[in-house]
């Protein structure tokens, strides 16, 4: 009984969400009901068994990527109402489109049949979650079967990295910036002359 | 009790109403870039239900490495942003053609 109270509760609650994020007026709303759907979307993770997942859900889309748009939404100084014109003109467009995918997915689900599963054609069985937690088992799989593939998605995410600070990185000109190699490579006496003026002569520099 | 076909519904309606919030917000990428989290998100929820119904575990891992990229496409798509804000002053995106190389 409680298992679908909560199914539907987080159900409901990340569809409001998901609606509230790309209707709302304010961009900061918007990220705000988008943190909330994560966080009912990990939810509905849980109830489903995979802790792991919504773990990293709510550490990596709540703490990194959510956090990441706030500051892009709040640093950039734009003019939020003047970019919400067409919201009408596509908006007819938009809902007829959207009504005719669902329509489309809901004919494919309904003609979709599940065939009879068997045991021998799964690529990695899941174990007795008694036994062996799911962050357990899906390590045990990630650093064996699949470690290149892991591998592979920290290479993107340096890839990335690299890419993002190449690219809003910028080299201000007419700052003056300490240039250490050229201090230790100067010596004393390029800098530097001994000299024995005679009196009340002085120095030409 | 709760089935497939109830995650599969919630799933689809989230996918939807990302397409939906990429058009009507045709304008301000940023809504855009969420709305494609969305997408994503979706995707995770479609690829967690089915894992756990046919117990198999690689639809969790899977979802882990969307996740990745995820993360990666909205860093890429937040400097992109962030940089053509910095040369134009504004982030309509609808007259972005304008740059043509």
């Amino acid at each position: 009984m409680i298992q679908i109270i909560a199914f539907y509760l987080f159900a409901i609650m990340v569809c409001l969400s998901g609606f509230l994020t790309i209707t709302a007026r304010n961009p900061v709303h918007s990220v705000l009901w988008l943190i909330m759907a994560f966080f009912n979307a990990a939810g509905l993770m849980v109830l489903l068994g995979a802790e792991f997942i919504a773990m990293l859900l709510v550490i990596v889309y709540v703490g990194a990527v959510a956090v990441l748009f706030l500051f892009v939404v709040m640093m950039l100084d734009i003019d939020f109402s003047e970019l919400r014109a067409g919201f009408a003109k596509y908006g007819i467009l938009g809902f007829v489109l959207a009504i005719g995918m669902a329509i489309e997915i809901w004919i494919g689900t309904q003609a979709w049949e599940a065939g009879p599963i068997q045991a021998a054609g799964r690529a990695a069985p899941t174990p007795d979650p008694a036994a062996v937690p799911n962050i357990q088992a899906i390590g045990a799989l990630l650093y064996t079967k699949y470690l290149f593939v892991f591998e592979g998605a920290g290479l993107v995410l340096l890839v990335a990295m690299i890419g993002a600070i190449v690219l809003t990185h910028r080299n201000r000109g007419g700052v003056r910036k300490q240039n250490i190699a050229y201090q230790n490579r100067r010596r004393p006496q390029d800098a530097t002359r001994m000299t024995n003026p005679t009196v009340g002569q002085g120095v030409e520099l | 009790m709760i089935g497939l076909s109830h995650y599969l519904a919630v799933s689809a309606i989230l996918f939807v109403m990302g397409v939906l919030g990429i058009f009507i917000n045709r304008k301000n990428v940023i809504i855009i870039l969420m709305a494609i989290e969305l997408i994503l998100l979706s995707v995770n929820i479609n690829l967690v239900a089915f894992s756990a119904f046919l117990h198999d575990l690689v639809g969790q891992v899977f979802a882990m490495f969307v996740l990745t990229v995820a993360a990666g496409e909205a860093a890429i798509g937040l400097a992109i942003l962030v940089i053509y804000f910095r040369g134009r002053g504004t982030i309509a995106v609808d007259d972005i053609n304008r740059m043509k190389g």
